[in-house]
């Protein structure tokens, strides 16, 4: 057995070294650069924007990816140096975030409400630094803290009237990753808009995956599971619903690949896709999203760092609304066809009047 | 089973000839009676008592404790190796390896170095630190993250004695996590009963949660390993479903995040307010002795190994196999319920769905690296909460990801359940063989009781 194993060694040894060596020959034969550095000269060169993530990481495709993609855009256009934490657990927030303020950063950039406690924390014991917290606020922030925000229920809506309007069978469905706030607050406004749109016209347009009034509805359970996210868009397919709006980050991968194969069997099922627009980031069936309710985290996170850099940074809250275009409705791509010019004209109206406050959208989950 | 107990109950003097016996039995049902379904290395040699007649040098040589530590070593070399290859400088200056060859080398040196260097920085001493506190804040952080693995761990290594594979302290820390935060937002009450009601409802959550699979394990013969998955399951989407109600939301707020617990219901800081050590740790390190002394020197401790060493032969010695499942999980479950204690009361203060991180699962690790025995455990648990403290500094300062520590961490536990390749590695003896020059004595070897394999 011990030789056998060493044996097994040696010869596997080998063939890695041989391996390993043919790759070198290919890949090392580029000439050395000089061996001076020119320096990049930028006017954000001595600002440190610093961003932790909560348990979700950097790839999560939801918030902590628009948020450090945010950051990044402000590396790019503004020099500005960047550093991130992942935190792998909620036991790592405190020590990320500290050391994030013991390293000079100029800017904390923390993402989620889980960072919240730890947030009002560091703030408090670190005056002279600036923090920025993306999808959270709290009364007792200190005026160091920037809560970003968004009153994602408007542009949902939005998505709410459009899918109604656009239903063949009179159903449609909405599901979410975790019931929490930032989750419900797309499902709210999703329902308001089927309900105004059932108003307006006179019909029954039905909403299948969340009830409003009582506050529950379809969840996976977590932000991982896209089998689970197939089953429900499935299960909301077999029902009769047509268009399906996920709400739970990657798992709403799960709801394309069932809707790509509904419509392979001759269904015609549509998505609408959340937080960026999916026909640029989901990378499949694309032409079956309708479109997407997109939160700007990306623009705002910069933007909260250019207001900061230039000297100019406040407390007030920041809100994604449709006025501001923090929130707001993808355009339709490949779908364009199948939405009725009246009905563009009538999203145009409401998007005006929630602007101008003559449709509120009201949800438990809006910031207050 | 039961009728078994009733037949084989004891008088309390016995005691010394049942051990007796049950050495002997362990020795002669050797290789008739299937091994345990614990892993081999989880087991300690406290059982082979030909262990005693080796030189120390030769117990060292060909010890668990060794093939522990290079375990360890192979990890952090495998992992200085990946951190050099997926670092940017490597891959830049490896496009011109064959024209400046040392570039590279010197690259992959520096990135591999300087991440380590790092993350002792963050987990041990910081000697750049401006003041003395923030010099030692990084061992305090350590402490600090690794006192709930050493009670999750230490739930497990017991397991591991009895024979049991307690894959369910993730469970066991999130209900007596549960438990322990709900009596420490929902009740107020003085200082002092209220942090001790906060320690024994935790306890109790875990010790329920870790009885049940102990009695469903003795009673229905349901495997354990199936349960506390299981159970792993229940907990982690009950306390989601707790956490949407009311009950165990801050008021005004719907986010799934309890109030913080009252003051009255925490642990106090062990070195004031700059440190986020709690007397936790203090109540880790008692856990330890206490299962120390209940494996070395308690009348149960010594059924439970019993029973894990040879279950039937413990049966027929007068040992109630079905107690001992029950009470080890009991026991086991509680003190995960510990760990969960030290994070709502200790380090996080409030109960949110990801309280129990992956302590349950990197206790597993633990019980592992430190042979099930409760030192080896507390230092594992020490070593690993150095790995996730100073991960942070080492992301953090050197860009270096984080999921290295967790691959570093893979490997231990892969290198630990292969010994025969560590000792393969570095030319090792095997345990209980002995070499002419290496044994003087030159003493008989036998093959240990409890496994089939070299362990």
């Amino acid at each position: 057995m011990k030789k056998s194993l060493r044996t097994i060694k040696r010869g596997t040894g080998l063939s890695a070294a041989m391996l390993g060596a043919s790759a070198l020959v290919l890949a090392g034969c580029g000439a050395p650069p000089a061996e001076t550095e020119g320096s990049a000269g930028a006017e954000g060169a001595d600002y440190l924007g610093c961003i932790v993530s909560d348990s979700g990481g950097f790839d999560d495709r939801s918030f902590n990816q628009s948020s450090y993609e945010g950051l990044k855009m402000a590396e790019e256009d503004l020099g500005i140096k960047i550093q991130q934490a992942e935190s792998q657990a909620e036991t790592d927030f405190v020590p990320n975030v500290d050391e994030m303020v013991q390293s000079g950063c100029d800017m904390v950039l923390t993402v989620g409400f889980l960072l919240g406690d730890v947030t009002k924390e560091a703030a408090k014991a670190n005056p002279e630094t600036n923090f920025a917290i993306v999808d959270y606020s709290d009364p007792e922030f200190t005026d160091n803290v920037k809560p970003i925000v968004y009153d994602t229920a408007q542009a949902a809506f939005m998505a709410g009237y459009l899918a109604a309007g656009v239903t063949e069978t009179g159903k449609v469905a909405t599901y979410g990753g975790i019931q929490i706030p930032t989750v419900t607050i797309f499902m709210d406004g999703f329902a308001d808009g089927v309900k105004y749109y059932n108003e307006q016209k006179g019909e029954d347009v039905q909403l299948l995956g969340w009830n409003k009034e009582r506050q529950n509805g379809t969840f996976v359970g977590n932000f991982e599971d896209q089998g689970k996210g197939k089953t429900n868009t499935q299960n909301f397919i077999n029902e009769g619903a047509d268009i399906i709006m996920p709400v739970a980050g990657p798992v709403g991968l799960g709801t394309l690949d069932a809707v790509i194969e509904a419509n392979e069997g001759g269904k015609e099922a549509k998505v609408v896709w959340v937080d960026s627009d999916g026909y640029e980031s989901a990378g499949k069936g694309e032409e079956f999203i309708l479109t997407s309710v997109m939160k700007g985290m990306a623009a705002s996170v910069e933007d909260v760092i250019r207001t900061d850099l230039e000297g100019n940074f406040d407390s007030t809250p920041y809100v994604g609304t449709l006025e501001n275009e923090g929130v707001s409705l993808a355009p339709f791509h490949d779908q364009e066809a199948n939405v009725p010019d009246e009905l563009k004209q009538e999203l145009e109206t409401i998007k005006e009047s929630i602007i101008s406050g003559e449709i509120t959208v009201e949800s438990e989950a809006s910031p207050k | 089973m039961s009728e078994d107990e009733h037949k084989h109950a004891r008088k309390k003097t016995d005691e010394h000839a049942s051990e007796v016996r049950l050495e002997a039995m362990v020795d002669t049902e050797d290789g008739r009676i299937a091994p345990p379904p614990v892993p081999a290395t989880a087991q300690s040699g406290d059982l082979h008592p030909e262990a005693s007649s080796q030189t120390v040098g030769q117990r060292i040589m060909s010890g668990d404790a060794l093939v522990a530590v290079l375990a360890v070593v192979l990890s952090l070399i495998a992992g200085g190796i990946l951190i050099a290859l997926t670092d940017e400088d490597v891959a830049q200056t490896a496009t011109y390896f064959f024209a400046r060859p040392q570039d590279m080398l010197l690259a992959a040196w520096s990135a591999a170095s300087e991440a380590y260097l790092a993350l002792f920085q963050g987990s041990v001493f910081d000697y750049e630190g401006e003041t003395f506190s923030r010099m030692i804040s990084p061992l305090m952080q350590t402490l600090t993250v690794a006192t709930p693995l050493i009670c999750a761990g230490l739930g497990v290594a017991l397991a591991f004695r009895a024979g049991l594979f307690n894959i369910g302290a993730q469970g066991q820390i999130i209900i007596g996590a549960t438990l322990a935060a709900w009596v420490g937002f929902g009740l107020h009450l003085p200082v002092g009963i209220h942090l001790l009601l906060v320690i024994v409802a935790g306890i109790i959550g875990g010790a329920i949660w870790g009885g049940l699979v102990g009695l469903l394990k003795a009673k229905t013969g349901a495997h354990e390993v199936i349960l506390t998955i299981m159970l792993n399951y229940v907990a982690i989407y009950l306390v989601t479903y707790l956490l949407t109600t009311p009950a165990f939301q801050r008021p005004g707020s719907s986010n799934p995040i309890s109030p913080l617990l009252d003051e009255t219901a925490m642990y106090p800081p062990l070195f004031g307010d700059a440190f986020r050590l709690h007397w936790g740790f203090i109540v880790a390190l008692l856990a330890t002795v206490f299962v120390w002394w209940l494996l070395k020197r308690s009348i149960i401790g010594f059924e439970l190994r019993a029973v894990g060493a040879n279950p039937v032969a413990a049966r027929t010695a007068g040992i109630s196999v079905t107690k001992g499942y029950v009470v080890v999980m009991l026991i086991a479950g509680a003190l995960a319920g510990l760990a969960g204690v030290a994070q709502v009361a200790g380090t996080e203060q409030v109960l949110s769905s990801g309280v129990a991180a992956s302590f349950g699962f990197d206790a597993i690790t633990v019980a592992l690296l430190g042979r099930s025995t409760p030192w080896g455990t507390f230092f594992a648990g020490l070593l690993f909460g150095a790995f996730r403290a100073g991960g942070v500094t080492m992301q953090i300062s050197t860009g270096t990801s984080i999921d290295i520590v967790l691959v570093v961490q893979s490997l231990i536990v892969l290198f630990i359940a292969a010994p025969p390749l560590v000792r393969a590695l570095f030319h090792l003896p095997e345990p209980g063989k002995t070499k002419g020059p290496r044994s003087p004595k030159g003493t008989r070897s036998r093959k240990p009781a409890t496994t089939g394999g070299p362990a």
